[in-house]
């Protein structure tokens, strides 16, 4: 098998892609823009859960991305292009934080003065929450995400045009120590941006948790692009069965793996059945709130647990294709059914501008991946471990 | 049927050289009709087993029944002590705390699917196996280093000795050898 790199150079459907997303979002973004005008408050929250979504996808690709270097797993060859077009996209997402660093005390208890005046536990809190702090933090750990992106794309375009055999220890090297500086500033990122939308409420789990949701994401993201690319040249014939039953395993993984994390902090703090713990999940369990947390027990974790347990659906393209479309919507339910209680408590809503900034965000977002990825050639076919994965099929 | 008089064989064995000698002959083995058959390989090769058409195994089955009793009975387990036979309050719960059951139940889930994996796959594959025919072909040892063998066995329906010999050897095997009982 000939490995020219212009052999696979991606299809031009990936660019039309990009363009139609780029209008879509541009619609979605005059949109949000009107919605901002009428309705400022609802607009940062439905804002901020859009951008959690995203921002997921983009450093979920990251972290698997890491996780491949140092694994060196046939599977990571197939779609490391997908999570590089995904992670690079970062900087991206640290300029559309903007709106939230703006609309700060309509989205946070503890960026309103006069909430914090009469409430001694946001007082407490003041050390850590504070809006000049969470801005610092903010900066910092999208520049560290953006900067191990770039540092990793960088090595792998060296690779493609030098095809030095020796750059994949020094994307080990970065992936190493990025893994682990990732799991901590994601984790503090997480109750940064999401936690502390109720700021009385507190879980020492909640990091993992969102870790492990932003990694099923990005997954079920990269498994529906991974199809996507399967049916056109240059990748068809070459992205096959094999390699979905391997995707389909890794979501059948990160799948348990959320279950995992959510029940443990559920079971913990119903054990422990502390006043200012179990609220956070009284409110997440009524007024119409109940509903949307089944919904997640049902098809965030048993129905796609029960579907990825069998061998056939996880090798064919269409189950496997809706199964991952099924996660990536669920995974803006769970966001939102973790931050919308503490905007309405009393009774479950939705507003049209939590599709609109949806859209917005992940029109331009798309629009910026896709072009980054008809940028280079599906494969990385200078790596030293190309040819052996090829062999293998 | 071997003709008469002719020593009744295990079957034909037939030797290669190449993984890829051994995946084409295995593939035309299928396509001639031949059903009990077997390769045997160095090291596990996937596409000798899509070859042959060995995925269709029972075991995975076997451990979706052992997941699915072990997730009941620990729950029963659970329900029965807490709710039934021993019912106690623990900080004001009420005495079927769902919750709390399920990293019991989790567990002998895990315990019975893997139990049925074990028993399941030893029931189905007949190991322990003292004696096996094909180990009475000297060359066999190489098996586990680095030849390829083919089996057909005299129990398939369209075995016949002499013509399966013949097409053994048209798969252009190194050596065919009959396999004593």
């Amino acid at each position: 098998m000939s490995l020219e790199p212009q052999r696979f150079a991606a299809p031009a459907d990936v660019a039309r892609l990009g363009r139609n997303a780029l209008v879509v979002g541009a619609i979605g973004a005059a949109a949000s823009v009107a919605g901002y005008l009428s309705d400022p408050a609802q607009f940062f929250r439905s804002y901020l859960v859009s951008w959690l979504l995203w921002l997921g996808i983009a450093a979920g690709c990251l972290a698997i991305a890491m996780l491949h270097h140092l694994s060196r797993g046939a599977w990571g060859l197939m779609i490391r292009r997908v999570l590089e077009a995904g992670s690079s996209t970062l900087p991206l997402l640290a300029i559309l934080f903007l709106p939230i660093a703006l609309g700060l005390t309509e989205i946070y208890p503890w960026a309103r003065p006069d909430e914090v005046a009469h409430d001694e536990m946001l007082q407490y809190k003041t050390w850590w929450l504070t809006p000049g702090a969470f801005y610092l933090r903010a900066a910092i750990y999208l520049a560290i995400w953006s900067g191990l992106s770039f540092a990793l794309n960088r090595l792998s375009q060296r690779q493609d045009e030098t095809g030095d055999p020796g750059l994949f220890r020094k994307m080990q090297t970065i992936a190493a120590p990025g893994i682990l500086i990732y799991a901590l500033t994601a984790t503090f990122a997480s109750v940064d941006w999401l936690m502390s939308v109720d700021a009385h409420w507190y879980s020492s789990l909640f990091g993992v948790y969102f870790i492990g949701g932003q990694g099923l994401a990005a997954l079920s993201f990269v498994v529906i692009m991974a199809l996507y690319l399967a049916k056109r040249e240059p990748m068809k014939g070459i992205l096959g069965a094999n390699h979905f039953h391997d995707y389909g395993k890794l979501m059948l993984a990160f799948v348990s793996l959320w279950a995992y994390f959510a029940l443990s902090q559920f079971l913990i703090i119903w054990s422990g059945n502390l006043k200012e713990e179990v609220l956070w999940y009284k409110e997440r369990t009524e007024h119409g709130w109940n509903i949307i947390a089944l919904g997640l027990i049902f098809l965030h974790f048993v129905l796609p647990f029960l579907l990825l347990l069998s061998r056939d659906l996880k090798r064919r393209g269409r189950p496997l294709l809706w199964i991952a479309l099924l996660l990536l919507v669920m995974r803006w339910v769970d966001l939102y059914w973790q931050a919308g209680p503490a905007f309405s408590p009393h009774g479950l809503t939705f507003h049209w501008l939590d599709l609109a900034t949806l859209v917005a965000i992940g029109g331009l977002w798309f629009a910026a991946f896709s072009r980054r990825l008809a940028r280079r050639p599906l494969l990385p076919v200078n790596d030293p471990f190309m040819e052996e994965t090829l062999d293998h099929e | 049927m071997s003709a008469p008089g002719a020593a009744r064989l295990h079957g034909l064995m037939a030797e290669f050289r190449s993984a890829r000698s051994l995946i084409r002959a295995c593939e035309r083995t299928h396509e001639a009709g031949y059903r009990k058959t077997d390769a045997y390989t160095p090291y596990p090769i996937e596409e000798v087993f899509e070859a042959l058409h060995l995925h269709r195994s029972k075991v995975p089955l076997l451990v979706l029944i052992g997941g699915i009793l072990g997730c009941l009975g620990g729950f029963a387990l659970c329900y029965w002590t807490s709710v039934i036979e021993y019912p106690m309050n623990i900080g004001g719960r009420p005495h079927n705390s769902w919750p709390s059951f399920i990293p019991v139940t989790f567990e002998t889930t895990i315990l019975v699917a893997s139990f049925f994996a074990v028993v399941g796959m030893l029931a189905l594959n007949g190991l322990p196996m003292p004696y096996h025919p094909v180990f009475n072909v000297k060359r066999f040892a190489l098996a586990s280093r680095d030849r390829y063998f083919l089996v057909i066995e005299a129990e398939d329906s369209r075995f016949d000795a002499e013509e399966t010999r013949r097409f053994l050897a048209s798969l252009e095997p190194t050596e065919v050898f009959d396999v004593e009982p």
